[in-house]
Order: structure tokens, then C-alpha cells, then sequence
């Protein structure tokens, strides 16, 4: 039976179609989820796209995280379903309060589009497991608000527990503490992540393929659970 | 306050009317009292007065753009031409594309990040009511000089007001220009390009049929956005308390834009929608009447249904409204029902304004009282038509004497001074790096961009099974067109034309956005009779028709015009772009050649302005059947895999473009100048119809061979190799000094 | 040490999307009866030294010509009281 990984599109979503595509070379079924909606449709996995949903208006992430759809993947993502939050699905994960922390604007105060290098901290989680700890990948990163912030003694907790998924190397692009560019909550299913693995799993269009990873990890967990 | 209505200004014949504070001249007012057989009420005047705008009435430069559709080349990709809200291009497998260049200039110097910003919103609504998917933008920008205070205000503001507004809205920036000239101190050039992407079957065309038919409007509120001129209407004629306060600027909200895109699709894919308009300049007024012109003709609006954002507005002003994010569509009764259902998941509002009747009456109520009661054709496409004076300016002659030839202007001669002068152009503000400003929007949002900025032309893939694609340019060259408009205006397209070639795509179509000072100034109207006399000479030469496009006129401070820059945009197709060539020299060892002919060509040239700020002479000279030659050359050898990178020779000659080929791709050139050649004209002449290329040894054969039988002059001017840029016998330049150049100048000046 | 508050908000003319979409989203979150909803900045101004009509002419002008853009915004100058 194929693996079906739910997108939600929000009001404002912008990459939802490119995280269906990743899904899909990853080699699985997307299935478009619409905000409203509180049914996840039998998906084993949902992705939460990049984007400026309700404008990022208020604070990036805060209007949809009270939308019916995220009811229902917050009580799913408790129980141990994959999420993966990208961009602004990483702004919705924090509102949430499933992810700690909380995510401003660049410290540059600009807009920042590039190919930026990640090292994978952590290769243990749902959305990580095909890359080995310490691997360096390249993959988009194209944010304003982006910079991760979380007191002292919650980032201090996040490196105990090895729960940062991703450092930027090289530049820090937003001013990020601790170079944060991804992190996991304590199970490990809930995962969030600032630059785009998405746009990084075709040749022709990204400047690797070595966002695949993401989407094939979830596959591989969801077919040995 | 007193309604105007139609009966009230029958009855009162004589009452004085602010026609000319609206702008319109004695016989204009007269004219329409002619038409209407009577005084046009208040709203009527609002109407005309903004209708009969040099800004939507094309009034003083239409008689010159006519020539675009009499020489227009017969070209079978047409599928729509002049005269929709953008052209629409046949691009193979049922697909059609559709896109166009418009300018935001004025509304960019004022508040440079609303203007901006409500530049991109509007040229996407021209492309999605189309009836096509936006799927790309670009933007072509010209400001002041780069060390100019005021530039510090207008250029991060401008670049944050497209990122803002295009990045929300999730479309790729692909590509445009940046360009520093202090002819543009007091008047930046803000163009926006939108790229569309449609079936055949899908085009959908602003017009309104079928008595009984719904007129709906949907989108944002109407407040009193942009109406600051009318609002003598509202005080003057009706309100003795005094205007009404009223913002000249318009914000944009690119959320709501995404809903409208989102929602119009939808609504299309579901066959929902006979005729289509955007709400742009003239808002209602414009959208009303265009679609009822360019239908059956009648219509009937009742205007108090329109939802407002401010309750204070009278009929006047919400027909004048520029408010942004709104649509207007034509909906069979049957299918109204469904339309409101789509808005509304989109969080949409939308309303059943009005509808289509019979008769040829474009007719306004207000409250059940008519306010407007006009035949639409008279004020959408009947407005007044002038034959500008002009004449060759009396210091054209003096400009173009004044050749930047050897004996007056020194050029540099030795090695070291070749190179101070290459390292010099390549880190002067035109030819730096524009890193800064491009990385501030997204090109990666869709997942189809194949190339983009800082290569010569954005390409995006419009199929993913088939890897169809296309590809625009935008090019413009002000300093050219001064000293020639002519040729500066063929120059322009022949730029463009050639960047698409350079990535490998077909050239099919032209958009043109043309922007010069006022047409009242009989210098700047000759300088605008030249550019559209050589720009559609050229299209017809090169086969690529224009499709559309926009003039912005009056661009002036006092009475000193920009120079002359008419920008143009080249759309172009590629069967497949996993076949397309991008600018740098990624593989050690590969040959480099230079391809077409190098001449002593100087004026207007990059060099002159940054080793002595200097403009005179003659522009390069044109030869549009080289351009097209290369163009073919350039394409066969992306299809048939013989060359790996291709760069077009322009700003800066072959000097910038090994720069910009040698830094894209990692890696180094050692080249000798070819016997014959002055190495400074070599490294800095800006002869057009040239490229370079680099070639995999093992194709080296079969590209001469084909060079040959075509009778393109090919040169082998050296290799990729090291990290260092060496001209033979002159000077070597390592990759880090050309870094240290090339980068970091923007940000330096502007951050 | 003094503080000046400098409230800058849209004008009351102007569109203001970010609002909109506060007030659109409030109802469903079950927060009836609110008609408008408009956002604004807030700055927060300590002076070194005392808050003199020079001083408060001086904020005025860097609201007018920094803090606010007033081509679209307008702004207020207010003293807050000590002790608070």
C-alpha cells in the first residue's frame, strides 16, 4: 500500500505544491489537505508547507494555528504521527506549542534567498533517518523571519537532548541562535525546519537533490513501524 | 450634498464643471457634451476625465504604436494580440503563454514601497485575467546615481516592496535589470513583468455578452484609494465643506492577491466566467466600460451594491477607486450560485453588481437614481487622439560628434591599465553584482526555475513530463537610445533577443515598456517617434511580434527628461530545458569562443561611463539578420549539446562577460587576443550580435563546421582553466580580485 | 529616566491588510462583537535627560521623519508618567 503524506494548504500556503512534488519523487502519494477541513484523509504523515499564510499577518504562523485542520494534527502529532514543518510550517509548529521557541525577523531585517549548507545533527528522527549524523547538505533557504530565539535554558535543553536536527554552516543567514536551523520535539516525530529540503530534489531546479532525504526518510519510518 | 444625476444635469445645463482641474483640455469637455447631448454629470465627468488620461487613453502616443500592428511580422504563435490586458503567445503541446511589461514609475518615487509593491499586484491581475496562472515576475529598475542620498531612500524601499509583494504572493523573480543613471535622480523606472501560463482552450478575454448575464466584483473593498484628483469633484461641485481627505497612495495586500489568484482559478477551471477584468488605473470606471465596449455594449451597474472600506465615499470616488486585489467578471445567471460558493472558500468577497443588458448604454445607478448614462465605446476607446509635435532636438547632432574615439578620451594601453580598467567597470555599480537586491526575493517558490538572475535570461518550465519551457529577457539600454533613439530602441530588443537565444530558447514575442519624458516636449517626442519606428521595424525583421506592453509618459524633473529608455521584453520557447545554457564556465578545459564581429564601438558604452563619465557618439551599430543568425547558431548548439555555457556580449563587452562567465562557474580563462584586434577594443567595445561560448573539446569540430556553413564568424579565443582570468601578453586577474571587485558594491553604497 | 511613547498607526484612510486579517480571524476563534481591528507600532522612547517642550519638539521630529512614514502614517507623542 503506498504511503500517503498529507500537505495542508492554508490561506497564503506557497510551497504546497512543491512539497506534494518532493513527496512524490520520494516516492509516495501527496494528498492535498485543506485548512478547514478537520479530516487528515488516512494520511500516515502531513507536511506543513513554506509559505505566508494569512500574509503573515500578526505573527508568521499565528492565525493558522488555530485553523480545524491543526486541531486534529496536533492531537495526531501527540500520538507519534510524522509532521513536518517547513518554513512557515515551522512558524505553525511553534505557535502551536509543539515545537519550543519561536521564530523573528532576520537579523539582516531583509528578505534572504539562497543556497545555504546545513550539517544534519540529528539522524534519528522521523523526517531524518536517511542521512548519517554530521552530513552537510545544500538546500534553499528563502526567508525574513527565519531567526530561531528560545531562552537560555530551552536551547540549553534542545543540545542535552539532542533535539536540533539542523545547523547552518558557513553563514548563519537570520541570526539564529546557536545556528539553528531545524529541530525536533522530544519523540522525535515533530520536526521543523527553516530552509526548504523541498526545492532541492530535482537537478534541473534546485542546487541539489539533497533535500530528498526528508521525504524519503518518512517513507522508510512509516513502512517499518 | 446634492446627487448628481442625469435628469439634475439636463436640467442644468449651465452649471460650471472642474473639467479642467480633472485634467481634460476645452475641446475634450466639449466633445463629450457633444457626445452626451447634454453636461456629463459628476460621475460621468470622473469618468471621461480619467479615461481620456494620457495614462489610459494612450492619447498622444497611439498614433506612433499603430505601427507595432501594421509592420507586425506574420507570426503563427499569436493567439492574441494589442489591445487585451496582455498578449497570448502559442508555445506548443496546447499550451499558451502570456505576459507583459508595465510601469509603476511615479507611484515608486513617491512611496517607494506601496509602489512598488502595487506594481507587481497589478501587472499579475493584467496576466491572470487572461485567464493564465502567473507563474514567474521580473523587474526592470532604473534609479538615480548610486552614491546619491535620495537612491538610499528609493532603492532598498523599491527592492523590499517587490520582495514583499512577489515573494507573498508566491511567484519566482526570475530576472530584470538594475540600472544607475542621474537622469533618473527624481524619476526611478519601476517596470514589473508577469509571466502567464494557460491551455489554449483556457484564454479568457475582458469583454461583457448576453443580456441578463451577472456582473460581478470581487476582491478587496473599495476604499478611496488613488482618487485624489477626483476628490475636487467631490468638493468642489457637491461639498462646500471642503475634499474629502483621500490617499494618493495605494497599499497593496499580496494575501488577498493570493486568495484572488487562487480563487480565479478555480473559478476558471470551472468554466464560470464569460469575460474577465482586472481593476487597475480607473478602477470601476475603466473595468465597467471596457467590458461593456468590447462586448455587446450595454450594461447596468448599481453602484451603491459595490462594498466599500470607507462608508463616506460618494458615486464619483468609488468609480474612481484604484483600490487594489479587485476583479470584475461576466457570469451567467445559472452559474452565480457556484461563483460566490468559490469566493467564499477563498474568503473571497464578491457581489452581483450588476449585469449585462441590452441596448448600448453603459448605465450607473445610485440608489435608484442614474448617475452615468453613456455609450461605453466613447469612453474606453473613442478618446481623443494627438499629433504631438516633434522634431529632431537642435543638440542631437552635438551629442552624437562627440565620439569617444581614441584621441578624445584616453584609453588605457598597457596590461597593468587593462586591468585596473576591467576591475573598474566590473565593481561600478551598473556591472557589480546584484546579488544584494535579487537575493532578497524568492526564485525557487513553484519548483519550475531552470535559470535566473544573474543569468542572461529567466527560464521556467512549464510542463513536468514533457520539460517544455520558456524564457524571457528584459533588456534596455537609456545611454544608446539617447544618442540614437532609433537604433538605442533596436539595440534594446536585439539585447533581448539574444539573451533568450543565449539560454537556448526560440524568441516568439515582445513586450515593450516604454519610458520617456513628455510628450509636449516636441525632443522627447521625437526621441518616442524614433524608438516605436526602430523597435517595430525590428520586431518585423526578427519575426517576433509585440504583444502588448505600456507607456509611461511625463517622466521628467523640471523640464530635463530621463534619457529615452524604452525597455524590452523577449519571450522565447525551448522544447526542452533540461537543455538549456546557463553563463558560467563550469568545466575546466573547455574552449572559449567569440562568436560574430568586433569593431571600434565605444559610444554610450560602459567604459566611457566609468572611466570618464561620458556620453556621446553613436551607439553600436545594429545588424538584425547577424542577431538572428546568432540567435539560431546559439539555439542549435543548446539542442544539439556542443556548447556548455553561453554569455551575450553587452554592458561592459567581452571584459564583463568573462567576469560574470568566469565567477558563475567557479573557474578561470586564459585568452589571447586575436590577431589584429586592439586589445582594449577587444576587452571593452559593445559591438552587438555577440556571444560567448565554451565548447567541449570533442565538439569543437562540429561547431565550427556549423559556424562555417552559416557564415558565423566564430573565433577560438582561449580556454577555461585555473583561477585566474589571464589575457595573454596583458595581464592576469585571479578569481578572488575579480570577487573582491564584482561583489559587496551595493550593499556598500546602499545598506 | 523619562519615557516617551510613540504610538504610529496607519491613517485612518489607508488599507490596512494586517489588521483585516486579525479581525476576519477573531469570530472564528469565538471572540465575537469586535467591528474593526487596526495594528499599529509602539515605541518606547527613555530620555537622558529631563522631557522639556526641546525635547518633545526634537521626538516630534524624528517620528515625522523617521519613526513615521507619514506619507501613509500618523503618529502620537505622549509622556508616560513616572511610576509606572
Amino acid at each position: 500500500m503506498t504511503t500517503r503524506v498529507g500537505v495542508v494548504t492554508f490561506p497564503g500556503s506557497l510551497d504546497d505544491r512543491d512539497a506534494q512534488r518532493a513527496v512524490r519523487l520520494a516516492g509516495a502519494e501527496p494528498v492535498a489537505l485543506w485548512h478547514r477541513d478537520k479530516d487528515l484523509h488516512q494520511v500516515d504523515a502531513v507536511v506543513l508547507p513554506g509559505g505566508f499564510s494569512y500574509g503573515d499577518y500578526l505573527r508568521c504562523g499565528a492565525i493558522s494555528r488555530f485553523s480545524p485542520v491543526m486541531d486534529t494534527i496536533i492531537e495526531q502529532a501527540k500520538l507519534g504521527m510524522p509532521v513536518l514543518g517547513i518554513c512557515n510550517g515551522f512558524q505553525v509548529l511553534c505557535e502551536s506549542h509543539l515545537l519550543p521557541g519561536a521564530l523573528t525577523r532576520n537579523d539582516s531585517l531583509h528578505f534572504v534567498c539562497r543556497d545555504q549548507k546545513l550539517r544534519i545533527e540529528n539522524a534519528e528522527t522521523a523526517w531524518t533517518r536517511d542521512y548519517s549524523a554530521g552530513q552537510e547538505i545544500v538546500v534553499p533557504l528563502k526567508n525574513g523571519e527565519g531567526r530561531f530565539v528560545a531562552d537560555g535554558h530551552v536551547l540549553d535543553q534542545l543540545e542535552a537532548e539532542g533535539r536540533i536536527v539542523a545547523r547552518y554552516l558557513d553563514v548563519n543567514p537570520n541570526g539564529s541562535y546557536r545556528d539553528i536551523a531545524g529541530i525536533t520535539n522530544a519523540a522525535g516525530n515533530v520536526v521543523g525546519l527553516m530552509p526548504h529540503p523541498e526545492h532541492a530534489v530535482e537537478p534541473l531546479t534546485g542546487p541539489s537533490t539533497e533535500g530528498l532525504g526528508f521525504f524519503t526518510s518518512v517513507l522508510k519510518q512509516l513502512v517499518n513501524a | 450634498m446634492t446627487l448628481d444625476t442625469v435628469k439634475n444635469a439636463e436640467q442644468t445645463p449651465e452649471a460650471e464643471q472642474p473639467w479642467s482641474e480633472l485634467g481634460l483640455k476645452a475641446d475634450e469637455y466639449a466633445k463629450i457634451r457633444e457626445i452626451l447631448g447634454r453636461r456629463p454629470t459628476g460621475a460621468e465627468l470622473a469618468m471621461y476625465s480619467v479615461m481620456w488620461s494620457e495614462h489610459c487613453s494612450y492619447k498622444s502616443s497611439k498614433v506612433h504604436l499603430k505601427q507595432f500592428g501594421e509592420k507586425k511580422p506574420d507570426s503563427d504563435a499569436m493567439l492574441v494580440g494589442i489591445g487585451e490586458n496582455a498578449g497570448v503567445v502559442d508555445v506548443g503541446q496546447g499550451y499558451a503563454v502570456t505576459f507583459k511589461v508595465e510601469s509603476h514609475n511615479h507611484p515608486s518615487y513617491i512611496e517607494p514601497y506601496q509602489g512598488a509593491a502595487t506594481g507587481i499586484g497589478g501587472i499579475v491581475r493584467d496576466i491572470l485575467a487572461m485567464g493564465a496562472r502567473p507563474v514567474a515576475v521580473m523587474d526592470p529598475l532604473r534609479f538615480g546615481a548610486a552614491d546619491h542620498p535620495d537612491t538610499r531612500r528609493v532603492l532598498p524601499g523599491i527592492v523590499a516592496g517587490i520582495g514583499g509583494y512577489g515573494n507573498c504572493l508566491g511567484l519566482p523573480n526570475i530576472g530584470g535589470e538594475v540600472v544607475f543613471d542621474s537622469c533618473y535622480q527624481g524619476n526611478p523606472l519601476v517596470n514589473a513583468l508577469c509571466v502567464g501560463v494557460m491551455k489554449h482552450e483556457d484564454i479568457h478575454l475582458a469583454q461583457a455578452s448576453g443580456t441578463g448575464n451577472k456582473v460581478i466584483l470581487y476582491g478587496a473593498r473599495t476604499g478611496g484609494d488613488g482618487i485624489g484628483g477626483v476628490s475636487v469633484l467631490a468638493s468642489e461641485t457637491f461639498d462646500a465643506t471642503g475634499p474629502a481627505k483621500r490617499p494618493a497612495v495605494q497599499v497593496g495586500d499580496p494575501f488577498q492577491e493570493k486568495l484572488l489568484i487562487e480563487s480565479t482559478l478555480e473559478i476558471f477551471a470551472e468554466k464560470l466566467v464569460l469575460g474577465i477584468q482586472d481593476l487597475g488605473g480607473a478602477g470601476l470606471s475603466c473595468a465597467t466600460s471596457e467590458l461593456a465596449s468590447a462586448g455587446s455594449g450595454g450594461m447596468r451597474i448599481e453602484l451603491d451594491t459595490v462594498p466599500l472600506r470607507d462608508n463616506t465615499l460618494s458615486p464619483e470616488e468609488i468609480l474612481m477607486s484604484e483600490s487594489q486585489e479587485r476583479m470584475c467578471a461576466i457570469v451567467e445567471p445559472g452559474k452565480v450560485a457556484r461563483f460566490l460558493e468559490i469566493c467564499e472558500k477563498w474568503d473571497v468577497i464578491a457581489t452581483v453588481i450588476g449585469e449585462v443588458t441590452e441596448g448600448e448604454r453603459l448605465e450607473i445607478f445610485w440608489h435608484g437614481e442614474l448617475v452615468v448614462d453613456v455609450p461605453p465605446r466613447s469612453v474606453a476607446h473613442d478618446g481623443p487622439t494627438y499629433n504631438r509635435p516633434y522634431a529632431r532636438p537642435s543638440w542631437q547632432d552635438a551629442l552624437q560628434a562627440d565620439a569617444p574615439t581614441a584621441e578624445r578620451l584616453l584609453r588605457p594601453s598597457t596590461g597593468e591599465e587593462l586591468k585596473a580598467a576591467l576591475l573598474a567597470v566590473a565593481g561600478s555599480p551598473n556591472q557589480a553584482s546584484k546579488s544584494w537586491i535579487t537575493d532578497q526575493y524568492d526564485r525557487y517558490v513553484i519548483g519550475n526555475t531552470v535559470l535566473a538572475t544573474p543569468e542572461d535570461s529567466g527560464m521556467i518550465r512549464i510542463d513536468e513530463e514533457t520539460n517544455l519551457g520558456v524564457s524571457v529577457a528584459t533588456d534596455g539600454n537609456g545611454r544608446f537610445t539617447k544618442l540614437d533613439p532609433y537604433t538605442g530602441a533596436q539595440l534594446a530588443l536585439a539585447e533581448a533577443y539574444r539573451n533568450v537565444a543565449a539560454g537556448g530558447a526560440k524568441p516568439l514575442a515582445v513586450s515593450d515598456c516604454l519610458n520617456f519624458g513628455s510628450p509636449e516636449d516636441p525632443d522627447v517626442m521625437w526621441q518616442f517617434a524614433e524608438a516605436t519606428r526602430g523597435l517595430a521595424d525590428a520586431c518585423l525583421v526578427l519575426g517576433t511580434p509585440v504583444t502588448g506592453g505600456n507607456v509611461s509618459l511625463y517622466n521628467q524633473t523640471g523640464d530635463t527628461a530621463i534619457h529615452p529608455t524604452p525597455v524590452v521584453a523577449v519571450l522565447g520557447v525551448i522544447d526542452d530545458v533540461t537543455r538549456r545554457t546557463p553563463i558560467g564556465f563550469a568545466e575546466e578545459g573547455q574552449l572559449v569562443y567569440l562568436l560574430g564581429d568586433t569593431a571600434d564601438e565605444l559610444g554610450g558604452s560602459a567604459w566611457s561611463q566609468v572611466a570618464h563619465n561620458h556620453l556621446g557618439g553613436l551607439p553600436p551599430k545594429v545588424d538584425l539578420e547577424r542577431e538572428r543568425l546568432l540567435g539560431d547558431i546559439l539555439i542549435a548548439a543548446s539542442r544539439d549539446g556542443m556548447i556548455d555555457a553561453a554569455h551575450d556580449l553587452s554592458d561592459g563587452g567581452l571584459a564583463q562577460a568573462l567576469v560574470e562567465s568566469c565567477l558563475k562557474g567557479g573557474n578561470g580563462a586564459r585568452l589571447i587576443v586575436p590577431t589584429g584586434l586592439d586589445p582594449f577594443v577587444f576587452l571593452f567595445s559593445e559591438s552587438a550580435g555577440r556571444a560567448i561560448v565554451s565548447i567541449p573539446r570533442s565538439e569543437e569540430l562540429r561547431f565550427n563546421d556549423m559556424c562555417g556553413a552559416r557564415g558565423l564568424p566564430a573565433t577560438r579565443i582561449g580556454v577555461v582553466d585555473g583561477d585566474s582570468l589571464e589575457i595573454q601578453g596583458q595581464f592576469t586577474v585571479s578569481l578572488a580580485e575579480l570577487t573582491d571587485a564584482h561583489t559587496g558594491v551595493i550593499e556598500a553604497l546602499l545598506a | 529616566m523619562a519615557r516617551v511613547v510613540v504610538d504610529v498607526m496607519l491613517k485612518p484612510e489607508i488599507l490596512d491588510p494586517q489588521g483585516q486579517a486579525v479581525q476576519r480571524a477573531l469570530p472564528r476563534l469565538g471572540f465575537a462583537g469586535i467591528a474593526d481591528v487596526r495594528q499599529g507600532k509602539r515605541f518606547e522612547l527613555e530620555l537622558e535627560g529631563p522631557v522639556d517642550d526641546a525635547a518633545l519638539a526634537r521626538i516630534r521630529e524624528a517620528a515625522e521623519t523617521f519613526l513615521a512614514n507619514t506619507v501613509i502614517e500618523d503618529f502620537t507623542v505622549r509622556v508616560e508618567e513616572e511610576g509606572k
